[in-house]
């Protein structure tokens, strides 16, 4: 089958509804493994315990940064080739990119202040990623409260496009300015800095999070497409009544 | 598992890890029966999409 198939909505929903279901089981096991590891992983010999909240900060912090990279692609292909599918993908990813930027919020906040002594600082690092969920609300906004939904679309495309900008901010803030925040640990020069018995439960903590993003996203792209659909058939049953009328 | 003297710290970050996934979970599974019930009601009331009626037509 060519590839371009999948850009059908019709083909997409039939391939997601086989999918789906096998995705979100590989889903539920990754993390039970994942949760079963970071239980038996020894404590940090700087942190502690508290190490056990990386195990959901660090990913969600990746999957943050990753959601926006897709919903800026899906507003090329919006804004480029006028593509439905894409736009339904940038509209179904900036609720999960919203709510994994939350938790990575949350969870560095709780971090913070048994490690640092605060729960937050006005660092480059915590101010680009409180950037970075501001612009999700603002997309989100865009996608909810626009009355012609093509407008609304191409706004919030033209967002995540521009917003992209944040996200190697966010990478390289750690390194340009002085920042409470640590630098990167995993993917620097010279290798992970990090011990093998918390690097390893991390990697299966992000690659769990990175399959929720994705049966998260492909479900909500599912509902999206419905929900288009909804919209449709109500117009032509209003145009029918008109006409009917007339 | 021994969490330690920051316990309520970890404890929390899971919990509030764990609402926001229930959330989401809930809002695609219950967004997907809604609008399949929606659906379902506008083909029960003889609304078919175009596609749907242009292939009815071809045969």
């Amino acid at each position: 089958m060519p590839v371009i198939d999948l850009a059908n909505p019709t083909r997409f929903l039939s391939i997601i509804s086989r999918v789906l279901p096998w995705l979100a089981a590989a889903t539920v096991l990754l993390f039970a493994f994942g949760l079963a590891r970071v239980m038996t992983a020894p404590d940090d010999y700087q942190q502690g315990a508290t190490v056990k909240i990386m195990y959901l900060h660090v990913p969600t912090a990746w999957l943050s940064m990753m959601c926006w990279g897709v919903m800026s692609m899906a507003a090329l292909g919006t804004l480029v080739w006028r593509h439905p599918l894409a736009d339904v993908a940038g509209k179904a990813a900036a609720p999960i990119g919203a709510a994994f930027t939350f938790i990575c919020l949350i969870t560095g906040s709780l971090w913070g202040r048994p490690t640092w002594g605060t729960y937050w600082v006005w660092d480059a690092r915590l101010t680009s990623m409180l950037v970075l969920f501001l612009l999700y609300l603002g997309v989100l906004a865009l996608y909810w409260t626009a009355e012609d939904p093509g407008r609304g679309s191409r706004a919030a495309a033209i967002l995540a496009l521009v917003g992209a900008v944040n996200i190697p901010i966010i990478k390289f803030s750690v390194e340009y300015w002085n920042t409470l925040h640590q630098p990167a640990s995993l993917f620097r020069k010279g290798g992970s800095a990090i011990d093998p018995s918390i690097l390893i439960p991390l990697l299966i903590m992000a690659g769990a999070f990175t399959l929720l993003f994705f049966t998260l996203h492909f479900a909500a792209m599912r509902n999206e497409i419905l929900r288009r659909r909804v919209r449709s058939m109500r117009l032509m049953q209003a145009q029918e009544l008109a006409k009917a009328r007339s | 598992m021994n969490l330690g003297a920051h316990a309520d710290f970890i404890v929390a970050s899971y919990a509030v890890t764990a609402f926001v996934i229930a959330a989401l979970v809930a809002w695609v599974t219950l967004d997907y029966s809604a609008q399949q019930r929606i659906l379902g009601d506008l083909e029960d009331h003889g609304v078919t999409r175009r596609s749907q009626r242009a292939g009815k037509d071809k045969r």
